[in-house]
């Protein structure tokens, strides 16, 4: 018997979405492109939020900055709830086996007991500020628009939230709950933090979206973890011997060298928008990484001593040259 | 003009190669058939690493090609950032 074997060619009557197509053409659409693309509401918003009752319940006029076309603000790392979630349970089993590596071979115990107060002394008291960053990025994901851009807020401010619990566990790993409350104490009362404490207190308040996300995202974070994680953690602490904690704060690391990505492809994008899109922005980025400095300089002297001046001059111009890139003149 | 291809296998991760091939080889052709994506290419194909990167939004090593291809035709000149396909004649 002869049998005849060939391929048949189903098309499917539809290759995406209809709203996808529209963006991006008949051809079958990506995961991220499903769920961060035209999702949210734009229609039928006439019951005005009881709080607000002068705005809509997603209103693109809350920010000063204008965009034709919102969606255009894409996440280059595409995150979306599957990728965003896989992305950081993977990054969470190695955070967990790096605490699990510094407790079972006491290397907690073998810091220098000095450089074990420093570290608890700077490290601990910015889970207050990683706390309140986790609610600016709520804000911005609630008063923002576009779910493209609002997607990633509220990953940002998961991450922040994750972080201020490492911290929180790297203080109880060394200095036990003695530890916590000192930094609450510090965070509170301490002189050195209040600049930065009322930075952070301050930008609990504003109102624009977008300028919420320059001041916590761009400026402040910009400036704080180089200083933090990369010159005082990576550099100080790990060159004095103090390499453990360099393992615990590991996350931080890495996780601000991804973010940036995002914040830069967010504010490149808004600033080629229009010439009033770039000149709000870059108000926005001068006066608030200027605040930025002051706010991170106390900070910075206590944990880098007399190179203090030298790392806040080298970090603010690599923050300055960050933001040329993006458009953004400085 | 000799034409070089590639096929892969259709999937969510080689959505954006294909994606990125067609951006870096206008002339290139997509043809989709049950389960695999042929991409045929007059002459020559370049695909770049930092396009793949891109459009897929993550770092990606050009050697995780191999997992979804199916087969390709042509002389293959393969680089860390750049792997290409053409004829010498």
């Amino acid at each position: 018997m002869h049998i005849d074997l060939q391929t048949l060619s189903i098309q499917p009557k539809r290759q995406a979405f209809d709203h996808l197509i529209r963006r991006f053409g008949d051809k079958p659409a990506s995961r991220y492109q499903e769920a961060s693309y035209d999702i949210q509401a734009t229609e039928n918003l006439h019951y005005k939020p009881t709080w607000a009752s002068n705005q809509s319940l997603y209103d693109s006029s809350i920010t000063k900055i204008v965009m034709k076309d919102w969606y255009a603000l894409k996440d280059p790392r595409q995150f979306y709830y599957s990728t965003y979630t896989l992305a950081r349970a993977r990054q969470q089993d190695s955070t967990e086996a790096n605490f699990d590596f510094v407790e079972s071979r006491g290397l907690a115990d073998m810091l220098d007991s000095e450089l074990k107060d420093l570290a608890l002394n700077v490290l601990i008291p910015l889970r207050h500020a990683a706390w309140g960053a986790n609610l600016n990025n709520t804000f911005i994901c609630g008063y923002g628009y576009s779910t493209i851009f609002t997607q990633p807020c509220i990953y940002h401010a998961m991450d922040n939230l994750g972080i201020a619990q490492y911290l929180s566990r790297l203080g109880l790993l060394l200095g036990d709950i003695e530890a916590l409350d000192q930094g609450k104490a510090d965070w509170q009362n301490g002189e050195e933090w209040q600049a930065l404490r009322r930075y952070v207190e301050d930008c609990l308040v504003v109102r624009d979206p977008f300028e919420l996300f320059v001041a916590q995202n761009a400026a402040l974070d910009g400036l704080l973890y180089p200083i933090i994680y990369e010159r005082f953690v990576n550099g100080y602490l790990s060159g004095n011997g103090a390499s453990a904690i360099a393992l615990l704060t590991q996350f931080m690391t890495d996780w601000f060298s991804e973010s940036r990505k995002w914040v830069d492809a967010v504010l490149s994008v808004a600033a080629k928008e229009s010439e009033e899109n770039k000149m709000i922005i870059q108000a926005w980025s001068s006066k608030w990484s200027a605040r930025a400095v002051e706010a991170v300089r106390p900070i910075a002297k206590l944990a880098l001593g007399e190179q203090a001046e030298e790392a806040l001059t080298e970090e603010l111009a690599s923050y300055n040259a960050r933001m040329n890139k993006n458009g953004i003149i400085t | 003009m000799s034409t070089v291809f590639i096929i892969l296998q259709a999937n969510e991760e080689t959505r954006s190669i294909v994606d990125a091939i067609m951006i870096d080889n206008p002339n290139a052709v997509v043809k989709r058939e049950p389960a695999m994506i042929k991409i045929d290419a007059p002459g020559e194909m370049v695909i770049k690493r930092e396009t793949i990167e891109a459009e897929m939004g993550r770092d990606f090593d050009l050697q995780e090609l191999q997992i979804n291809l199916i087969t390709l035709s042509g002389h293959v000149d393969e680089t860390e950032d750049t792997f290409s396909l053409s004829w010498n004649n």
